[in-house]
């Protein structure tokens, strides 16, 4: 069988910072300029979930979309929409918040969820212009 | 007349509560948008001045300034900022898109000159949400 890669669009909104503990507010600043603002700033998330395998012949689906947008939404925009991420999450208690981060724990939390026999891909823009991909092929 | 439009963003935190009214109202009324915590947007500006081309430049006016003043009076003051904290014109009011968007507007009006009208101020919170204020 052929494999097909089905998709599903979701968003959030969340107020974030950029900040590694371990240094100096002048390091911090230095690193991170603006994202270091110890008052936070925010940004749509937009998040797009990859997943590839072979159509069901019963089904005709690679899965079931409306069971995925009820898996991200239960188990991801649950956790993040209208939160800050350092504050409202366990997930970035410890861990700074980047794109690059957030994809990976987005990745990870699904991954959980969805049959091992699918691949599964994430996509996280944070911006129009900035976005990351987890994993790499 | 001619209109003209200049497209910029910028990305802020901010919430919605009304610090007259209790938790619970403000978690009623504002619903997630009231998180204590803050959470946020990418804000998509557009805006819109009017007036008449001039003969010798073809400009209804300098786009390149602007862009500037754009930068100096509104996004240097709200990109990566909170705008419930961190904002001089903002403080005291409710950071809603209309509030924000009049606010602006506030900003660019008295920096034109007069031959130039600022038309409207359109802001974009999310890709399915934004407010227009046109100064009446």
């Amino acid at each position: 069988m052929v494999k097909v890669a089905v998709f599903r669009k979701e968003h959030f909104n969340a107020a974030h910072r950029l900040h590694n503990s371990r240094w100096n507010d002048e390091k911090n600043n230095q690193v991170f300029g603006k994202c270091n603002n110890p008052n936070y700033h925010g940004h749509n998330y937009d998040l797009i979930v990859k997943v590839v395998g072979e159509p069901d012949p019963e089904t005709g689906y690679v899965i079931d979309l409306k069971m995925l947008s009820d898996l991200i939404k239960e188990n991801v925009l649950k956790k993040f929409d209208h939160k800050n991420l350092n504050l409202d999450t366990d997930e970035f208690k410890n861990l700074n918040p980047t794109a690059e981060n957030i994809v990976k724990v987005i990745y990870t939390i699904l991954r959980q969820k969805i049959n091992q026999q699918l691949y599964l891909q994430v996509r996280l823009y944070e911006t129009e212009r900035n976005f990351v991909e987890y994993p790499v092929d | 007349m001619m209109y003209l439009t200049r497209i910029e963003h910028f990305n802020a935190a901010h919430k919605l509560y009304n610090p007259a009214w209790s938790k619970q109202k403000n978690e009623e009324v504002f619903g997630k948008c009231a998180n204590e915590n803050w959470h946020g947007h990418n804000y998509e500006l557009y805006v819109t001045i009017k007036g008449i081309a001039d003969d010798n430049t073809g400009f209804l006016f300098d786009v390149k300034k602007l862009s500037l003043m754009i930068k100096e009076f509104v996004l240097d003051k709200l990109d990566h900022k909170n705008l419930n904290v961190d904002v001089d014109f903002l403080t005291g009011k409710m950071c809603s898109t209309e509030n924000v968007a009049l606010a602006i507007w506030q900003q660019l009006q008295p920096q034109l000159p007069a031959h130039v009208k600022l038309h409207c101020i359109k802001l974009y919170e999310t890709p399915r949400i934004y407010a227009e204020y046109f100064g009446d």
